[in-house]
């Protein structure tokens, strides 16, 4: 690792002023930015911490809406979130393991927007709002392919505000390795509809399956999805699994989280 | 005795807790890298980021300019030092010694893998060694990378141009029988085939490998710290071949060690750069491997494709058994990598059959990978994967059971010993005990119903069988010397008891996580009646241990606990005589129990205490007839490998929507001889069953075409963990003690890693063949998700 100056603000003001600096980058867990920049790979001359931003931290429910502070770990989401949206709190308790849950952020994982990241699903499937320092986000808006988001420069998360859904749940299926998402789906029952969002398997990174999210809005059961596919083309292909095992785990995994919502 | 008893006074059968967990558990545990010596740089090396090139330019200049740099070294600092060598001389099929590269310890105008190491920094820390890296400006012309084995026989880019072929030799065993076993192959009335790779794995101990070399100006002496499970043997390669230092002046110390798996065995390229670097520059040099940096110079294990037959005549009596294996060696030949595919898996081909007729042929071929050595098991694994999966193929095309054809060809418990048609004799064993017992602890009469409850669920069970033989304990000198070994493979043991009798032992055995603090002293405890925690073990020290050849082939406890034992037999003779003296009777007479020695038929008695005190303050004392003092040093040659053998048996569950194995229930029924310490060999069996189901489900080291590592680190490979495991149910109750070790023991520590993973496997195709899959004739390992899902799909 190369040396940086690390700045620690406790407002939401500081942190943006921060961030102007040249080189400067925010830092939310540090979950994926401090091994890469122990390989080197990354190396900011300023890292500036959210993590003791009070403004940026909680989870909060109200008129059927589920707002967590950007800066908030998985690990407060998996015990704070329960009472209101279990399949939320379920996700972030099944991220990484307890020393990631601890630090890791959800501002800091939607940020990122790893392709094979749990929250992305969630944000996504929930139609969720991410708000930042200067506007609010739809996540349909937020996502913007592998690693990309509509996050422009010195943009802070500070919120993600979730509508609570009648009925969901996250079905994930590990790499066996890195036990990030193989492939891994969030489906989530409104009122006015159904929504599916597949992670780890897409090229483009997160997706909503549309097709089945019209299926299931007219019938919420797994056999609505018999005679429907993904294809294989448009997935990542590795040593875990080729294009079609991705597309395939999608539509076993939908149906199994409809089962299981 | 009764066991109880035995197990209170800690000797031979007790489970002791290990002594040395106290410091491991407390995190004071003094490994090489908690050594720090006064004024030590850091060296941190630049390595190939391609699998094959020609190295155009090294431009150090700006590097060396850098704050706190002391130096940046290429192979141009060591054009006086030799080759690292290879400790193995395999000879080919028509007499010719197998082909072997220079293996310099920087590279020497090419990169033959990534990781090559191409120059090194030493600076006053290792961010500034770091830095620096970065200004050093390294032009590589590209080669096209070697990978696939078969075509890098066949002809084109060559890993090493000086050699003229990629194949470092064509190894036919028993070459005689090649003749006789065609013929057999011509009559057989069935002949099974099976097509499969053991997949390549990294063997990933706990603590990555470190080197601290320094260098005394005034006495000329060289010290390096390593991380090594055999210090005398890297004294000896390091100091006699590569950097011409005589034993006298070079003391290698490995401290504790947190595993090796056998990747610790081999001399690296690091010992001998911070021995040499720590000379040259006066100070001393340390390199502590990243565990990146592990992935690509750590060797690597396993890596053979291989055909076999088998060959059966119309009573499903094995007739005969061949193989082809293309095995591949890596860029450079490590210490041991040609007896691997060769001498520790041509020799157990047998398996536990009778089978009278059998040819291996191995290619062991150059590839631009890192090279490749033993791996827990190393060659046996091999070897046993190949006939259980085959012989589980042959019953399967047969429409017999598993269990019957395997009794059925067995080598029977009255055929020991049992000579081999692949040199080795078996000296004891009893294959239908552990079968019968197996099938006992697996509950095999109970599987037909779980399978019917996993059904219900929607999961396809299965039940996978395997029995192996390993050759462990290796082996006696003269044997391994001619069949190639350039080492003995005996082992050592010092006695020392002290004055007021407490006794320290020092061995040519390394524990690096096997617990020989404490077994060590349960067998010297045992030998004379006092209690073990009068007994220190020392290793891992050239300058204090006689000359041993280290751990590894499970042979510490039957090589170098019979060279202790040998040692204190020594020391009880010698203690007789002292008693014998003091009680002023006949040394005939004299007996040792419980530590006091008695005259037999009368009440005369002396403790340990009062010899070994007279052995030391002679003041009453034969010193015309016997030295003073109480040491012994032994050394012990076997005369045979031991042969541990057992069954294993795995159920695992297969959701056929995902193609995701579970494993469910594993149980062990393993002959290891006696057992010293009976809790030590169940976390033997249980560490090595989670690397064998990891080989079989899980871990797989991959390249793709251009020779770059894809599972270069675990967000790819796959270790496993404890929840992808079963509790595992061991058993070594059906033991056949070894004939010709002292003890009676066999060795248990690479079991569990070469018994599991054909067991799994099988287990993986009972649960498709019962599922409906009856296409699938093999999956090859990992047994991933995607593979058995892609297999369920053709």
């Amino acid at each position: 690792m190369q040396s940086f100056d690390l700045v620690k603000p406790s407002t939401l003001a500081e942190a943006v002023s921060a961030l102007a600096a040249d080189g400067a980058q925010a830092l939310s867990g540090g979950q994926t930015l401090i091994p890469v920049m122990k390989q080197r790979l990354a190396a900011p001359s300023v890292l500036v911490s959210l993590g003791g931003i009070a403004e940026m931290r909680g989870v909060a429910a109200a008129q059927g809406v589920l707002r967590i502070g950007a800066a908030t770990p998985h690990a407060a989401v998996a015990r704070e979130a329960a009472a209101h949206y279990p399949a939320l709190a379920k996700l972030a308790g099944g991220i990484g393991d307890p020393a990631v849950r601890n630090r890791g952020t959800i501002g800091g994982s939607l940020a990122n927007n790893d392709p094979s990241a749990c929250y992305p699903s969630a944000a996504l499937a929930s139609g969720a709002t991410i708000v930042t320092n200067r506007r609010q986000i739809a996540a349909d808006d937020f996502f913007q392919g592998l690693f990309t988001t509509a996050l422009q420069e010195g943009e802070i998360i500070t919120e993600v505000q979730f509508p609570i859904p009648e009925r969901a749940a996250y079905v994930k299926f590990e790499q066996p390795a890195s036990r990030f998402a193989l492939t891994a789906v969030f489906v989530a029952k409104y009122a006015n509809g159904v929504r599916v969002a597949v992670t780890g398997a897409s090229n483009d990174g997160v997706l909503r399956w549309k097709a089945a999210e019209e299926r299931l809005s007219a019938n919420f059961s797994a056999s609505a999805l018999s005679d429907l596919n993904l294809s294989g083309a448009d997935m990542m292909a590795d040593l875990h699994g080729s294009g079609d095992y991705r597309a395939h785990l999608a539509k076993v995994l939908t149906g199994r989280a409809v089962a299981a919502s | 005795m009764p066991k109880d008893e035995i197990a209170n006074k800690g000797g031979i059968g007790a489970s002791t807790k290990r002594r040395e967990d106290l410091r491991f558990l407390t995190g004071k545990g003094r490994y090489t890298d908690d050594i720090n010596i006064r004024g030590q740089l850091y060296a941190h090396f630049i390595r190939s980021e391609v699998a094959h090139g020609r190295i155009i330019s090294i431009d150090a200049s700006a590097a060396e300019a850098m704050p706190g740099v002391a130096k940046v070294f290429t192979s141009a600092d060591f054009a006086q030092a030799g080759s690292i060598p290879c400790g193995w001389q395999v000879t080919d099929r028509h007499g010719k010694a197998m082909l072997e590269p220079k293996h310099p310890i920087l590279a020497e105008g090419k990169v033959r893998h990534v990781g090559d190491p191409i120059a090194v920094v030493v600076a006053e820390t290792l961010d500034q060694a770091r830095d620096a890296a970065e200004a050093v400006v390294i032009e590589i012309e590209e080669l096209p990378a070697v990978m696939d084995m078969k075509a890098a026989v066949a002809g084109g880019d060559l890993v090493h141009e000086e050699l003229g072929s990629n194949l470092c030799f064509d190894w036919g065993f028993v070459e005689e029988n090649k003749a006789a076993v065609e013929e057999a192959f011509a009559k057989a009335a069935h002949v099974t085939t099976l097509e499969l790779v053991n997949n390549r794995l990294v063997a990933n101990p706990m603590e990555p490998r470190v080197a601290v070399g320094d260098f005394e100006e005034w006495t000329g002496q060289h010290t390096l710290y390593t991380t090594s499970q055999n210090p005398h043997v890297i004294r000896l390669l390091m100091g006699a071949f590569v950097l011409s230092i005589p034993e006298h002046k070079l003391r290698v110390v490995a401290p504790d060690v947190g595993g090796g798996f056998g990747s610790k065995i081999f001399h690296y390229a690091e010992e001998a750069f911070v021995t040499k670097a720590a000379h040259i520059l006066k100070r001393p040099v340390k390199w502590t491997s990243t565990r990146s940096e592990a992935f690509v110079t750590d060797a690597h294990g396993r890596d053979h494709v291989t055909k076999i037959q088998l060959a059966l005549d119309a009573q499903n009596n094995f007739t005969a058994l061949r193989t082809d294996t293309y095995a591949n060696m890596g860029a450079y030949l490590s210490t041991f990598a040609p007896s691997v595919p060769t001498w520790l898996h041509g020799t157990l081909m047998a398996g536990n059959y009778k089978t009278p007729l059998i040819y291996v042929n191995v290619k062991a071929v150059f590839t631009n990978t890192v090279p490749v050595d033993a791996y827990r098991g190393a060659g046996r694994p091999e070897a046993t994967f190949q006939l259980e999966r085959l012989v589980d193929q042959a019953a399967r095309e047969l429409g017999v059971s598993p269990f019957d054809l395997r009794r059925q060809n067995f080598i029977q418990p009255d055929q020991f010993p049992y000579q081999t048609p692949v040199a080795v004799v078996y000296d004891t064993g009893n294959y239908q005990a552990t079968l019968d017992k197996l099938v006992e602890m697996a509950d095999v009469a109970g599987f037909e119903a779980r399978a019917a409850e996993s059904k219900s669920r929607g999961k396809l069970r299965g039940f996978g069988l395997a029995h192996y033989i390993e050759a462990c304990g290796i082996a006696p000198s003269n044997l391994v010397g001619q069949l190639g070994a350039r080492a003995g493979l005996y082992e050592s043991a010092s006695v020392r008891v002290n004055a007021t009798g407490s006794i320290t032992v020092f061995t040519g055995s390394h524990s690096h996580g096997q617990g020989h603090e404490t077994t060590f002293a349960q067998v010297v405890s045992d030998m004379i009646g006092i209690d073990a925690s009068q007994i220190e073990i020392v290793h891992g020290d050239t300058s204090n241990t006689p000359m041993g050849m280290g751990t590894y082939g499970s042979r510490s406890l039957a090589v170098g606990g019979s060279a202790m034992v040998k040692a204190t037999n020594k020391i009880i003779n010698k203690a007789k005589k002292i008693a014998a003296h003091l009680m002023e009777a006949s040394e005939a007479d004299i007996e040792l129990k419980d530590g006091v020695f008695t005259v037999a038929g009368t009440d005369k008695s002396k403790t340990w205490v009062d010899v070994t005190l007279a052995a030391y303050v002679p003041h009453n004392y034969p010193l015309e007839n016997l030295e003073p003092g109480l040491e012994e040093t032994a050394f012990y040659d076997p005369s045979n490998f031991t042969y541990p053998a057992g069954a294993y048996g795995c159920e695992v569950e297969v959701d056929p929507e995902t193609g995701k194995v579970e494993v469910v229930a594993f149980s062990a029924a393993d002959d290891f001889g006696n057992v010293v310490n009976p809790m030590i060999v169940e976390g033997q069996v249980h560490g090595g069953l989670a690397q064998g189901i990891g080989q079989a489900l899980l871990e797989h080291c991959v390249y793709d075409e251009n020779g770059q590592l894809l599972s270069g680190s675990y967000m790819d490979y796959a270790m496993p963990r404890a929840d992808d495991f079963p509790m595992f149910q061991v058993d070594h109750s059906c033991a056949t003690p070894c004939t010709h070790n002292p003890l009676g023991v066999k060795g248990c520590g690479e079991a569990g890693a070469i018994g599991s993973p054909p067991a799994v496997i099988n287990a993986v195709l009972d649960a498709l063949h019962r599922g409906g899959f009856t296409h699938v004739t093999h999956i090859d390992m990992p047994a991933s998700p995607s593979r058995v899902w892609a297999a369920m799909q053709r």
